[in-house]
């Protein structure tokens, strides 16, 4: 190889590095290091079927948690990952949102599924008794608190959502109120994978 | 007296070139991360009744200088740590894109809460010395634990 054409290879390398190290993808939510597998769990599903999180590897997962007859966190997160799927046009088959409940007194399947379904008809929610809900709840860091209002009671629970890639893996924590479009970010970063 | 005058005016030079560099410097920080670590062995001092506070009820960041939160769990046992369970080991790290207060359940806190303000780029010569200033005020006043 004469000189020349080592110093054109050379600086191609040097570009493409460079562009590689420009181009390296940047999550919006926070991540994790390393990465722990997401905890299973065995949860009546508004699908009508066994809601495991296990059935869902090889897609991504976002998992949130809250209830139903939340007026202010769960509309607004649900709303946004409704809006996040339709972004991501096809690639959305391969995303599955899961909800699941801290309120199992309110939210039976069928209660739980209507509400899911005002988002996006493909959302799965999960129930279970009591004790089962406060399992999952420990596995994964969630807080749910339950407050006596002057109309019955309400929950203050964690607001924020799991990224779970297709393997599994607990990848990424994205905080109440962030956008449709960095959550597509994320997303396609991890079906990229 | 000459002498006297002469001192003033070298120390009113000094303290104007020092507004003027602090004011129009531009600002290089060394990284963008806000660390806060859980050492190892927290949770045998926590149960043996030593109060043990790592992470503050107010953390301050800026945007493009330090807006970063990462927390970090170098204990033996999981940990609630700011608003996420942490294996032992397990870092995590949450970068911050807009400036505004930002509030997170934190079991941690007695308040259960946790207020994490994010400010703007200090931009103007006045933003910037303030954020030096207070660089070096945090400098002075950090507390163990944290790095």
């Amino acid at each position: 190889m004469s000189a020349s054409r080592f110093a054109v290879a050379t600086l191609s390398l040097m570009t493409a590095v460079a562009a590689g190290a420009a181009a390296a993808p940047a999550f919006k939510a926070g991540l994790f290091d390393p990465p722990r597998q997401a905890p299973d769990f065995s949860l009546q599903g508004t699908d009508g079927h066994e809601l495991r999180m296990s059935h869902y590897r090889g897609k991504v997962v976002l998992l949130a948690f809250g209830y139903s007859s939340c007026t202010a966190v769960c509309p607004v997160t649900l709303a946004t990952l409704a809006a996040a799927r339709r972004e991501l046009g096809p690639a959305a088959a391969d995303v599955q949102v899961l909800y699941v409940t801290v309120d199992p007194e309110r939210d039976v399947p069928a209660r739980l599924r209507a509400f899911l379904h005002n988002f996006d008809a493909s959302f799965v929610g999960g129930t279970g008794t009591a004790q089962q809900l406060a399992g999952v709840r420990k596995d994964y860091g969630i807080s749910a608190q339950k407050l006596v209002t002057r109309d019955g009671y309400a929950y203050s629970h964690s607001s924020f959502t799991y990224l779970i890639d297709r393997g599994g893996r607990i990848r990424a924590l994205m905080p109440y109120g962030h956008s449709p479009g960095d959550y597509v970010n994320d997303l396609r970063i991890l079906l990229q994978e | 007296m000459r002498t006297r005058s002469a001192a003033l005016v070298t120390m009113a030079a000094v303290a104007g070139a020092a507004l003027a560099w602090g004011g129009f410097a531009p600002i290089h920080t060394a990284s963008r991360n806000e660390v806060f670590v859980i050492p190892q062995g927290t949770w045998a001092r926590r149960m043996s009744g030593d109060k043990v506070e790592i992470l503050p009820d107010h953390i301050r960041l800026t945007l493009g200088l330090r807006d970063i939160l990462v927390l970090r769990n170098r204990d033996e046992v999981p940990q609630i740590f700011g608003p996420t369970l942490m294996m032992p080991g397990q870092s995590f790290s949450l970068p911050f894109a807009q400036a505004s207060e930002y509030q997170f359940q934190c079991t941690a806190h007695a308040s259960g809460q946790m207020t994490i303000v994010v400010e703007p780029y200090p931009a103007s010569p006045w933003a910037r010395i303030r954020w030096r200033a207070r660089e070096l005020l945090s400098e002075l006043h950090q507390p163990a634990g944290t790095s």
